[in-house]
């Protein structure tokens, strides 16, 4: 297989560490060479997996990010740095992976991974591997891989707990459907934006998967597949769980009934967003608030975040906090009768919080547009943006 | 009695405990202790029809109910249940 490749003496020099144990030697380090790893997502998860892959001489690694490195990143994700703030992540992370190895290519796609390009971006490679952060793009990265026939290096992470595995149905092994055969309703499970993450446990995922890319590359060692590795940072424990393949999974079971990439948005019940949008009545922006709050009738002034974020920045005024998933159990401690403003960080939960009010009868109430964000930018610039 | 684990993501809902101990016979019986002991959970586990959602995996020990009895699964004591939900963080 890897026959044709070479090494330089400059390579020999770089992968020593390498080449001088049998179990990967100059075959392995050829065969690394020769290997095509397609990263999908270039943040929290991508960022080590790319410095270690590309450390590690993959000959061939690809890309595909359309986001832009924001300061809040560099937290964890380590492959950029303060000099490529703003700058595509795709472009940030090929400049740090080439100064890291010259001798690797690197190929960037900015684009989002949709049904549409999915089995064309992810064809000319080997391993795929899922570094994303929502369910529809998991969804959609898992059902191509296995229509394509390639493994699927999954990792996941929140808050303090991270999960690995690798998906190889073709190999035997169950894929991200037989773990999960539907997602969550939107909203029930937070994202890292909303629950945060702690800065080093994608770290210990994304190098997690890195080592199976590489395993898998070089033929060594025992795959993690059938096997969901569970990681608890607090508390600092690995446990393993057994995964298996059913035989009745839509897409790798005995008789699939997808075939191909389908409308992964709507399958995780995400809707269109004209329909997630409020009636401008219930709307109100933060310069039409500021305005208000100094009258004597102002609107009561309710925040849905949690206790956590109010001690980061509060709009002043504020008369009561119920985070958003508490609301429904202290609705009737609200006056429906008194003009409402709900917010949260960025206008995404209050806007729930309104649709729930509106739903129990509330009609008084308004949702602030853009947030705790929004306020920082048009009202008080002394507001931290966390 | 049973040990029965909570996830991060879940912990909001179980007062921040992260291990909790019931005596039950199957594994139905210790989530519907659970959930008597925190109401809050019941949502996130449970879908409207009484039955457990899809996207939450229940193990005991390191296997999948779904291939042991599901939740007529029966307990012996010392047994670890987990509850492994999905996540999906990682890029942002």
């Amino acid at each position: 297989m890897a026959q044709d490749v070479t090494l330089s003496n400059e390579e020999i020099r770089r992968y020593s560490r390498h080449l001088i144990m049998p179990e990967v030697g100059m075959e392995g380090q050829r065969r690394l060479k020769q290997g095509r790893a397609l990263l999908i997502g270039t943040g929290g998860l991508g960022s080590p997996l790319a410095l270690y892959l590309a450390a590690a001489g993959v000959g061939h690694i690809g890309l595909v990010d359309f986001d832009v490195v924001d300061e809040s990143n560099l937290q964890r994700q380590i492959v950029h740095g303060t000099s490529t703030v703003g700058m595509p992540k795709i472009e940030s992370a090929k400049r740090r992976l080439q100064d890291l190895n010259p001798h690797i290519d690197i190929s960037v796609y900015e684009a989002q991974v949709t049904s549409d390009n999915a089995l064309d971006l992810m064809r000319p490679y080997d391993v795929i591997v899922d570094g994303t952060d929502n369910f529809p793009t998991r969804y959609l990265t898992n059902d191509a891989a296995v229509l394509l026939g390639k493994p699927n290096v999954y990792g996941s992470i929140f808050r303090f707990e991270g999960q690995a595995t690798v998906f190889y149905p073709k190999e035997g092994g169950p894929c991200y459907r037989c773990l999960y055969p539907e997602p969550p309703p939107p909203g029930l499970v937070p994202s890292c934006a909303e629950g945060g993450v702690l800065g080093v446990l994608p770290g210990v995922i994304g190098t997690i998967q890195a080592t199976e890319v590489i395993k898998l590359l070089t033929g060594i060692g025992e795959p993690l597949i059938g096997r969901l590795m569970l990681y608890d940072a607090l508390g600092m424990r690995f446990r393993e769980l057994k995964l298996r393949r059913n035989p009745e999974c839509p897409i790798c079971g005995e008789q699939p009934t997808i075939t191909e990439l389908i409308d992964y948005d709507a399958f995780c019940g995400i809707l269109p967003d004209e329909v997630n949008v409020l009636e401008s009545q219930y709307e109100i922006t933060p310069r039409e608030l500021a305005a208000l709050l100094d009258h004597t009738d102002r609107p009561f002034l309710l925040d849905v975040r949690n206790s956590y974020e109010a001690d980061i920045a509060t709009i002043p005024g504020t008369d009561r906090l119920i985070p958003v998933d508490q609301l429904v159990n202290y609705m009737n401690q609200l006056d429906s009768a008194r003009e409402m403003v709900v917010y949260c960080r960025s206008g995404v939960r209050s806007a729930n919080a309104v649709n729930m009010l509106k739903g129990a009868g509330f009609r008084k109430v308004k949702n602030l547009v853009g947030g705790v964000l929004r306020w920082s930018d048009d009202i008080d610039p002394s507001m931290p943006k966390y | 009695m049973a040990t029965i684990t909570i996830p991060t993501a879940l912990r909001q809902y179980s007062a921040g405990q992260s291990q909790v101990e019931l005596e039950a016979g199957t594994v139905g019986a210790l989530l519907r202790g659970l959930v008597e002991t925190y109401p809050d959970l019941g949502r996130h586990l449970f879908n409207e029809q009484g039955k457990l959602r899809n996207f939450v995996n229940v193990y005991v020990g390191d296997e999948d109910i779904r291939y042991l009895e599901g939740e007529a699964t029966e307990l012996q004591s010392n047994d670890t249940v987990s509850i492994i939900p999905a996540i999906a963080g990682g890029k942002s």
